[in-house]
């Protein structure tokens, strides 16, 4: 199962500040496991996207060089207190997750 | 590819949101997304063929684009870095390292309101220069920025 996220939206002016915090390992594919020496497999986010009130606002790809536990900022013209944001990802596993949030007003 | 994959999320409908989307299966077991993922741009090793790969072979500098970053970074694993573009109609931002062992590290296409603004943590794995790429009216531009790293972060 996909750990949680965290998000949050605040109206600044017009401009919705959108911050979000992902929980996932983004392993390089470059460590060894300290213990028994094996590498670690890569796994990493590739793919996140953001819709405000259903519309795509940003398509974001990544690579394994993202830090892990990755932060995602981004800011939204035209927002209002109270619209919905939706934030997805899913990774080179295929597993996935989502959250969703209000603007709050600034 | 980008094209087809929005299409696809606008086939969704108003509505549906990304999310509705990934649970309606409309995309799919991923491989629709999966085949837009820019695998030759994020496993190219040197720096031409990665911004090859984001059609930004050539580029002109630009002042409209601020990187910030630490001068100094002691913990490669985590370097926060936000890129602002004050360049009209930013459609695009991707964001590079030179001398990671695969510079590309992340794009971001932006529509719909999305301001010419990203703002991430990323690993680098030595000092480097910071490159971003920015699109702006099907036009491409740059910045770079030096990053010092104490330890790197690939590895660990």
């Amino acid at each position: 199962m996909a750990e949680p996220m965290k998000i949050r939206a605040t109206l600044q002016g017009d401009v919705a500040d959108v911050k979000v915090l992902v929980n996932h390992p983004m392993e390089t594919g470059q460590r060894k496991d300290p213990n028994s020496g094996e590498p670690i497999p890569i796994h990493f986010i590739q793919f996140i996207t953001a819709t405000l009130n259903g519309k795509l606002v940003l398509e974001g790809q990544w690579s394994q060089a993202i830090s892990k536990n990755p932060f995602l900022g981004f800011k939204l013209k035209g927002a209002k207190a109270g619209d919905k944001i939706v934030v997805s990802w899913s990774d080179n596993r295929r597993d996935k997750s989502s959250i969703e949030t209000t603007v709050a007003g600034g | 590819m980008n094209k087809m994959r929005r299409a696809l999320l606008k086939a969704a409908g108003g509505a549906s949101t990304v999310a509705a989307g990934f649970a309606a299966g409309i995309l799919g077991s991923l491989k629709v997304f999966a085949a837009g993922w820019n695998e030759s741009g994020f496993d190219s090793k040197a720096m031409a063929d990665a911004l090859k790969s984001i059609g930004a072979t050539a580029s002109i500098e630009s002042k409209d684009i601020l990187i910030k970053a630490p001068e100094i970074a002691e913990n490669g694993a985590v370097v926060p870095v936000e890129v602002v573009s004050r360049i009209p109609n930013t459609e695009f931002i991707a964001i590079l390292a030179e001398k990671n062992p695969f510079p590309l590290i992340g794009t971001f296409d932006l529509m719909n309101g999305a301001e010419g603004f990203v703002s991430t943590r990323i690993k680098m794995g030595q000092t480097s220069l910071v490159k971003a790429i920015v699109r702006a009216d099907g036009k491409i531009y740059s910045a770079t920025k030096e990053v010092k790293v104490t330890i790197g972060g690939c590895g660990g």
